[in-house]
C-alpha cells in the first residue's frame, strides 16, 4: 500500500507520519503541498505541525494549496485521507469533516499521554482496532477544541461517527470529549492525538498508534 | 480605490478563551466594570474602482471562502474611507 504524506510549509510531522506507515508495512511517499499531484497513492495523511504558521487560522490557508484540490476531489472518491492534529483543522476547514477546531478551553498549549477509546473501527484507519478498544498515545495542541452545532453533534453520536473519544480528562475543551470523527463515507478521519508519535517501544507512549497504519498497510499486502 | 472592512467575530455560542484572558486581566489593571470581552479579526481590504453592489459582492464572498469560518464565526462587511 502506497500512502502520501503530504508536506506543507510548517509541517511538523510529516517525517514521523512516514516513519509509522514504513514501521507498518506500507509505502510512504512525500508528497508537496505546491504540486497538484497525489502520485497515484492509495491513501493520504495530512501530517501534524502549523502549516502556514496558522496565520488566519490553523489550515485555513493550506485549505487552499494545490494538493488541496487533489486531495479533496479524491477523498470524494473514496480515497482514504487520515489528518491528524494539523491535518484535522484543514480537514475540517477544507469541509470534508465538520465542525471546527478551536483554542484549548483552558488557553494553555498541551502536550500529555492521552488515554482514548476507539469507538469506530470500520473507517481504513482503524480496522485493526477493536471496537472500543482503549488506547494510549500523544496529544499535542493549542487548538484542539473540537465544536459544532448541536445538531451536527447528534449526526455525529447517531451514525456512530465518532473514531475516537477522550478518556479520563478532556484535555481541550472538545464537545463531547471528541478527539476524532469520520465522514459520512467513513473514509476521511481527523484526529487530533498523534499515533504517528506511538509506534515504537524507544519513545513515546508505547506503540499503540501503529494501528492506525497497519489496517492499511496489511490491505495493501493481500494480492489484488 | 476603496477601502472595504470585514470585521470578523467569533459567534455568541463558541467560547472565546483570547476574549476571556483579556477579560481576565482588565480588572488586574484596575478597569472595573467591565463583565464581557470578545476578540475578534478586522481585514482592511483595498480594491480598484468606486464602491458597488458587484464588488460589495466580491468583498462578502472573500470573507466567506477564506476571511472567516462560518461554522465558529459571523462577519461584516462595511465600505470605508477613501484609502487614497
Amino acid at each position: 500500500m502506497r500512502i502520501g504524506v503530504v508536506t506543507f510549509p510548517g509541517s511538523l510531522d510529516d517525517v514521523d507520519a512516514a516513519r509509522a506507515v514504513r514501521l507498518a508495512g506500507g509505502e510512504a511517499v512525500a508528497l508537496w503541498h505546491g504540486d497538484a499531484d497525489l502520485k497515484s497513492v492509495d491513501a493520504v495523511v495530512l501530517p501534524g505541525g502549523f502549516s502556514y504558521g496558522d496565520y488566519l487560522r490553523c489550515g485555513a490557508i493550506s485549505r487552499f494549496a494545490p494538493v488541496m484540490t487533489e486531495v479533496v476531489a479524491a477523498a470524494h472518491r473514496g480515497l482514504p485521507v487520515l489528518g491528524i492534529c494539523n491535518g484535522f483543522q484543514i480537514l475540517c476547514e477544507s469541509h470534508l469533516l465538520p465542525g471546527a477546531l478551536t483554542r484549548n478551553d483552558h488557553r494553555k498549549f498541551v502536550c500529555r499521554v492521552q488515554r482514548l477509546r476507539i469507538e469506530n473501527n470500520r473507517t481504513p484507519w482503524t480496522t485493526s482496532y477493536a471496537e472500543n478498544a482503549e488506547v494510549t498515545i500523544v496529544l499535542k495542541n493549542g487548538e484542539g477544541g473540537f465544536v459544532a452545532d448541536e445538531s451536527t453533534l447528534e449526526r455525529l453520536e447517531g451514525e456512530g461517527r465518532v473514531v475516537a473519544r477522550y478518556l479520563d480528562v478532556n484535555p481541550n475543551g472538545s464537545l463531547h470529549d471528541i478527539a476524532g470523527i469520520t465522514n459520512e463515507h467513513g473514509n476521511v478521519v481527523g484526529l487530533m492525538p498523534h499515533p504517528e508519535h506511538a509506534v515504537e517501544d524507544l519513545t513515546g507512549a508505547g506503540t499503540d498508534g501503529l494501528g492506525f497504519f497497519t489496517g492499511l498497510a496489511a490491505l495493501g499486502a493481500v494480492p489484488s | 480605490m476603496t477601502r472595504y472592512v470585514v470585521d470578523v467575530m467569533p459567534k455568541r455560542e463558541i467560547l472565546d478563551p483570547q476574549g476571556k484572558a483579556v477579560l481576565g486581566a482588565l480588572p488586574r489593571l484596575g478597569f472595573e466594570g467591565v463583565s464581557e470581552v470578545r476578540q475578534g479579526k478586522r481585514f482592511e481590504i483595498e480594491v480598484d474602482g468606486e464602491a458597488d453592489e458587484a464588488r460589495l459582492e466580491d468583498v462578502r464572498r472573500m470573507a466567506e471562502t477564506l476571511l472567516a469560518n462560518p461554522v465558529i464565526e459571523y462577519f461584516t462587511v462595511t465600505v470605508g474611507e477613501d484609502a487614497s
